[in-house]
């Protein structure tokens, strides 16, 4: 949608001081195909699509690699350093990113445990630094702590993209206040990154306010993903307007719609 | 003829030519070297000095790209 259908009341998302299109991102992974992804994307409306950096596999066909299903012309690759979990690791996953030569934005994850992949802040905000001081635009996942995320944007981080609930797991948006504090507090934009499951989860996440979202498995995990990435496309923007629009204060007794005069006798 | 060296590639080792260059190791593997970032040893090597760079006895390499990822 654009500015001008919204009255000219939002501003376009930008990060880092890179302007895009759509305030859904979305991840490659999982898909059950390469076709599906492709016509999954291609229906979110997604610029910014998230690519892993892993060995080639010298046993298997070439066509693995991303670049032969994806037009970086056409989308924004934005690299993670998933799997990390040491600042170290981060950092030198971040330098192969960098020199594949598509950008110098990086999605930043060093995780802290296996069984709930919640990130080691502390690592995070040491590999934040180092990146940053590198030249790179750190878009950092994190989870929705408040200091961590003012950490963040102190160490300069371009964005910081606190979770929704844990990577996969499709709960859905399990703190809506924490996630608000972080978008009232901070500067940079918050880009909601992983555990939204279905489109009301999207729609009620952007209500928060925050500038964007970022999700791969419940697209690449729905029975339809293209389906579904057309009812995220929607979410999203709903959810953001709903925003701008600003919703009724909530009331615990009923008032009537209707006229109380007038009524027969 | 010089004997030939072993490098450790992705974590297996592979025999190659004494001298060969980093480009003739992905010429050697079939990859087209503006789809693969290569470590050598921990450092970067950068596309332009694929071909300069030659490799050595018990070198290390990671070749690695973009796959599916969230």
């Amino acid at each position: 949608m654009s500015t001008e259908d919204r009255g000219g009341v939002d501003q376009p998302l930008v990060i880092g001081g890179r302007t895009f299109r759509s305030r859904l991102l979305v991840g490659t992974g999982k898909y059950a195909d390469n076709e599906t992804m492709v016509r999954a994307i291609e229906a979110s409306g997604a610029e910014v699509v998230t690519v892993a950096v892993r060995r080639v596999d010298l046993d298997r066909t070439k066509e693995e690699g991303m670049l032969y299903h994806l037009d970086p012309k056409r989308h924004f690759l934005l690299a993670n350093t998933a799997g990390c979990y040491t600042a170290d690791d981060a950092v030198r996953y971040a330098r192969l990113a960098r020199e594949a030569g598509f950008n110098e934005f990086i999605k930043l994850e060093v995780i802290g445990d296996q069984e709930t992949l919640m990130p080691d802040v502390a690592g995070l905000l040491e590999a934040a630094a180092i990146l940053v001081r590198e030249g790179f635009q750190v878009m950092a996942y994190t989870n929705e702590d408040l200091i961590t995320a003012l950490r963040l944007e102190d160490a300069g981080c371009a964005a910081v993209m606190p979770l929704a609930s844990p990577i996969g797991s499709g709960l859905g948006l399990i703190n809506p206040y924490a996630v608000r504090t972080i978008k009232r507090r901070l500067s940079v934009p918050v880009i909601v990154d992983a555990g939204v499951g279905t489109a009301s989860d999207a729609c009620v996440t952007m209500e928060q306010g925050v500038d964007g979202i970022l999700m791969n498995t419940a697209l690449a995990a729905a029975e339809r993903p293209v389906l579904m990435a057309t009812a995220m496309r929607h979410a999203v923007e709903s959810g953001r307007l709903a925003y701008l629009a600003g919703r009724m204060p909530r009331r615990e007794i009923a008032v009537p719609s209707s006229p109380t005069t007038g009524m027969l006798d | 003829m010089t004997a030939p060296i072993t490098v450790t590639v992705n974590g297996s080792d592979r025999q190659l030519a004494a001298a060969s260059s980093l480009l003739d190791l992905l010429a050697a593997l079939e990859l087209d070297p503006r789809a693969v970032v290569v470590e050598l040893n921990r450092e970067i090597v950068r596309r332009p000095n694929l071909e300069a760079t030659r490799l050595h006895d018990g070198d290390s390499l990671e070749l690695v790209h973009f796959v599916g990822g969230g």
